[in-house]
Parts: structure tokens; C-alpha cells; sequence
């Protein structure tokens, strides 16, 4: 290991405490996610042209190093997992053509496994859509809304847009379940039971 | 002249109701093209970007049972106007090329999707299959003087070995298409940066930043309205604009429209497929201005440097 114990990386302006590499987590990455994380030499073209550089805790070039380095507590419990919006800028430009919005979609998943979700809004955003897609078949937007408010305790979100987009009238105030909306549940039902395994 | 072509269709959930316009403005002009869309029966939602930031298994399991009603009907292609929706049924397609992924998620179906669909947006059946002087041949009411700038959004064309569509990072489908509408087609550098996606909701700062840049060049282009292929876009841009308004003050008043309301225009097609009363910024200024002769400032300059 080119890291011994207890060094700090410096990148940018954030600092890491490297106390140990967990190699395992470095191979579980490549093994969900089909990449070869060596292959990255941090040329930061990923996150020269990410859009949520700003929004981020840490960026995706530096998230990338911290998986080499095997950090996946640090890299697991990031914000930046949560907030990336899979625009694939990062993998259409890496000039290695690793699949950048790929791993972080697995970095996801398996923050989601471990429990962490440290953008905790958008979670309850992901999972109330999911529970609207389980339960109609389809997404019944009005009541994807209403359920996130009531899931967040933010009642004032997107107050200000009621009174201009309700009388468009394309908001439909009623679900329209499908016929086969059992059979989407039965999805739901089926990978939930294999999660458990 | 037109095109004799029956393809399956995929509408999405916001097809039927935030972007209800964009559902009808393209069954309108397809019509009206000689593409008949027959509505997959009973499609269920392909799980949008939440099912894939969950898990790929159930992600594409929610896309293949789409794609194997399109087996069903007996077709091996099918179109969707909605970018995300386009990207889930390419990337579960994509994806059960490998045998064991395809055995996991025909595991979750009660039908297993055995065959090969390849799913196509909207506007790349107009653009390849119809083509642009087909469209051009179909217009009633040129466009002229309306300048526009064609914003397809980020994940309309990347990444583009799944996308497999027009240029990754400079596409040109529908600027071509506006064009052949007699539209006024302004260079836009933003075209796929993106818009700040479904974080309206729960982090609206975002959106706010990045639909207001994207508002900010189209403004200092002088464009008329930004024209858009993607529902999740066009609602930032038009149902948000106030929201980013507030929060950078700006004040800007920039109508949006689907690529397909401004084909239906041209077209003369009926108001009600035109859906243009359905847009929160009012675009009365900007349509007011097709027709009208634009002063050209180039000209100007010459004037006066030939008085001189």
C-alpha cells in the first residue's frame, strides 16, 4: 500500500484523515459496479463538468481517489451520493471511459444498505415516488406531493406554485391505478424478498 | 410525402399530467406527419431516476415489463417523448444483454421480457424517420421571426453508448427540426448542461442555481423562448421561473415550450393540441413576434457606414 497508517490526503480544500484502507471496499465497488477504479488518474474532468460541484461535500474526482484509497465510511456517509442527479457529464467525458455516474449510482445503493442517507429529504423524495409507482402502477404526482410534505414536515414547498399551476388543470387530484398495477406491486414484493436473502 | 409508420408508444406518467401539452402536442403532429403512435396497453412507470439510484434490478425490471408489452403487440420498437423514461427502457434493454442480469430481473416478472426492443425518443423519429423536409413540407404557418434556443437536456443524448443518437455534446436534432419550422435557431452553448432535475423539491437552491444559468444565457442571447425535448426541464424552466426569479433576483420572462407545441403551430394544428394555454409563462410576446420582419442590427451598421 502506497499508504501507511494515519497520513492525510490533501486535495483542494478538503482534507482526509487516512487512518486505514479498507481494500474491500475498493473491490466491491469494481465488482458491483464493472469499473476498474485503478484506471482513474485524476485528471478532474469529471468534475469540471459535474453541475453540483457546489452543491457537493466532496467532489466526484475526489470521491473517485477516496474508493482507491478505500475510505468507505467517508465516501458512504458523503451528501454528494445523494445529490447527484445522473446527468452522465462526468461519464460521457472521462477520457477512460470509466462510468462515473454508474459508480456513484452503486455508492448509493450501497449507502443505502448500510443505512446512511445523509441527504435525508431526497431519500424520502425516492422513496415516496417508489411507494406511489408500487401502490398506482403509475406515479400519481398530486399525491407524491402531498405525501412527501407530509413525510418532511415541509408544508410550505412549492406553496407559491398552487395558485398558477392548479388552474392549468394538469394535475389530475385522483390517481389512475393500471389493471396491472398487482403485477407492479408483485415486482416490489419479489425484490424486497430477494434483498433479504 | 408523409411518412406511413405505426410505432408503439410510451407516454410516461408526467405525459399524463405536468406535461399533459407535451403528450398531446406530439400525438397531434405525428398524426398529422403520417406516424401513427398505438399506446402500449396498460404501461406502468418505468421508475424514473429514483428506481435506478435504488437498485438496477428493480430499475429495469419496472422498464422490461414495458418492453415485453411491446413484444406482445408484436413490434421491436417503441417510442417515448420523455428523455428519462427513454433512458430507463435503453439502459434495462442495455443492461439483459448479459445473461445473468437478464435472469435476476425476469426473476421479479410474471411475463419474462426474452427479446429485443429498442426504444427511440420522439424526436428521433421525426428527425430520422420523418425527416426535416417532410416537416418543412407540412408547415401552414412558418415560424419566421421567432428566435429560439434548443435545450435538450442531459441525458437526451449521453451517455451516448447507450443513447446511441445525435452529437453527445453539441446535438442538433431539433434545432434542424426548428429550422425546417422557419424559426430563428440561436447557437445555445447549455444545450445538455442540466437543469437541476428533480431536486425542485427537495433542494430547491439547486435548481435555482443551475435552471437560473441556463435562463441567464438564453436571456443574454436575446432568444424569444428556449425550446425543450424533456417534461422534468421544461417544468423548471416555465412552472420554476418565478421560483428562480425570487431567489436570484432576476426577472426573468422567458416562455418555454416543447419542441412538439411550436411542430403543432407551424402545423396549424388545433389549440387544444397546441396545449399553449397549459404554459405558466405566457408565451403571447414571443408568438406575437412570428411574422413580424426583424430588425437586423448587422444591416443597420451597414447603412450608416455606407452614408458615410
Amino acid at each position: 500500500m502506497l499508504l501507511s497508517n494515519k497520513k492525510e490526503v490533501v486535495s483542494g480544500m478538503n482534507t482526509y484523515k487516512i487512518a486505514s484502507v479498507d481494500a474491500a471496499f475498493t473491490a466491491e465497488v469494481e465488482e458491483r459496479s464493472g469499473q476498474i477504479m485503478s484506471q482513474c488518474y485524476q485528471c478532474g474532468n469529471c468534475t469540471a463538468g459535474c453541475p453540483y460541484t457546489f452543491a457537493y461535500d466532496i467532489p466526484v474526482n475526489q470521491i473517485m481517489r477516496l474508493i482507491q484509497l478505500g475510505q468507505r465510511d467517508t465516501v458512504l456517509k458523503c451528501r454528494s451520493l445523494w445529490l447527484c442527479a445522473t446527468c452522465q457529464s462526468c461519464t460521457t467525458r472521462c477520457p477512460n471511459n470509466i462510468d462515473v455516474a454508474g459508480v456513484m449510482d452503486h455508492l448509493r445503493h450501497m449507502a443505502r444498505e448500510q443505512g446512511y442517507a445523509t441527504e435525508k429529504n431526497v431519500k424520502i423524495f425516492v422513496d415516496t415516488f417508489l411507494e406511489s409507482v408500487e401502490k398506482y402502477g403509475r406515479v400519481f404526482e398530486m399525491g407524491l406531493m402531498t405525501n412527501y410534505v407530509k413525510k418532511t414536515g415541509r408544508f410550505w414547498t412549492d406553496m407559491d406554485l398552487a395558485p398558477k399551476v392548479l388552474p392549468k388543470g394538469k394535475l389530475p387530484f385522483k390517481p389512475h391505478p393500471i389493471q396491472g398495477r398487482g403485477k407492479i406491486a408483485e415486482i416490489f414484493k419479489r425484490f424486497r424478498e430477494g434483498q433479504r436473502k | 410525402m408523409t411518412t406511413q409508420m405505426t410505432i408503439p408508444y410510451y407516454p410516461g406518467c408526467s405525459g399524463k399530467g405536468t406535461s399533459k401539452e407535451y403528450d398531446l402536442s406530439t400525438l397531434g403532429i405525428c398524426e398529422a406527419l403520417g406516424v401513427d403512435l398505438v399506446e402500449i396497453p396498460d404501461w406502468n412507470c418505468c421508475g424514473s431516476t429514483p428506481a435506478h439510484t435504488v437498485n438496477h434490478v428493480l430499475s429495469c425490471a419496472l422498464s422490461a415489463r414495458n418492453l415485453a408489452l411491446v413484444s406482445k403487440m408484436g413490434f421491436n420498437e417503441v417510442t417515448t417523448p420523455c428523455p428519462s423514461c427513454l433512458t430507463n427502457l435503453k439502459v434495462a434493454e442495455h443492461k439483459m444483454h448479459k445473461e445473468s442480469f437478464r435472469a435476476e430481473t425476469n426473476a421479479l416478472l410474471d411475463i419474462p421480457y426474452e427479446d429485443d426492443v429498442e426504444a427511440k425518443s420522439v424526436l428521433q423519429i421525426l428527425y430520422e424517420n420523418v425527416g426535416t423536409e417532410a416537416v418543412a413540407a407540412r408547415v401552414k404557418k412558418p415560424l419566421e421571426g421567432l428566435r429560439v434556443a434548443c435545450y435538450y437536456g442531459c441525458i437526451m443524448n449521453r451517455p451516448p453508448e447507450v443513447m446511441d443518437f445525435d452529437d453527445p455534446e453539441h446535438p442538433m436534432a431539433m434545432d434542424h427540426l426548428m429550422e425546417a419550422l422557419g424559426a430563428e435557431v440561436i447557437p445555445y452553448p447549455l444545450k445538455v448542461e442540466c437543469c437541476g432535475a428533480s431536486y425542485g423539491i427537495t433542494r430547491r437552491d439547486i435548481v435555482s442555481k443551475l435552471s437560473g444559468k441556463l435562463l441567464e444565457v438564453a436571456e443574454s442571447l436575446g432568444v424569444d423562448a428556449v425550446v425543450t425535448a424533456c417534461p422534468l426541464c421544461q417544468m423548471n424552466l416555465d412552472m420554476r421561473q418565478s421560483q428562480i426569479n425570487t431567489d436570484n433576483g432576476t426577472n426573468y420572462n422567458i416562455p418555454v415550450f416543447y419542441f412538439t407545441q411550436l411542430m403543432a403551430k407551424a402545423f396549424d394544428l388545433s389549440y387544444r393540441i397546441q396545449g399553449l394555454n397549459k404554459l405558466i409563462v405566457s408565451p403571447k410576446t414571443a408568438l406575437a413576434r412570428i411574422g413580424k420582419v426583424v430588425e437586423k442590427p448587422v444591416e443597420k451598421v451597414t447603412e450608416e457606414a455606407a452614408e458615410k
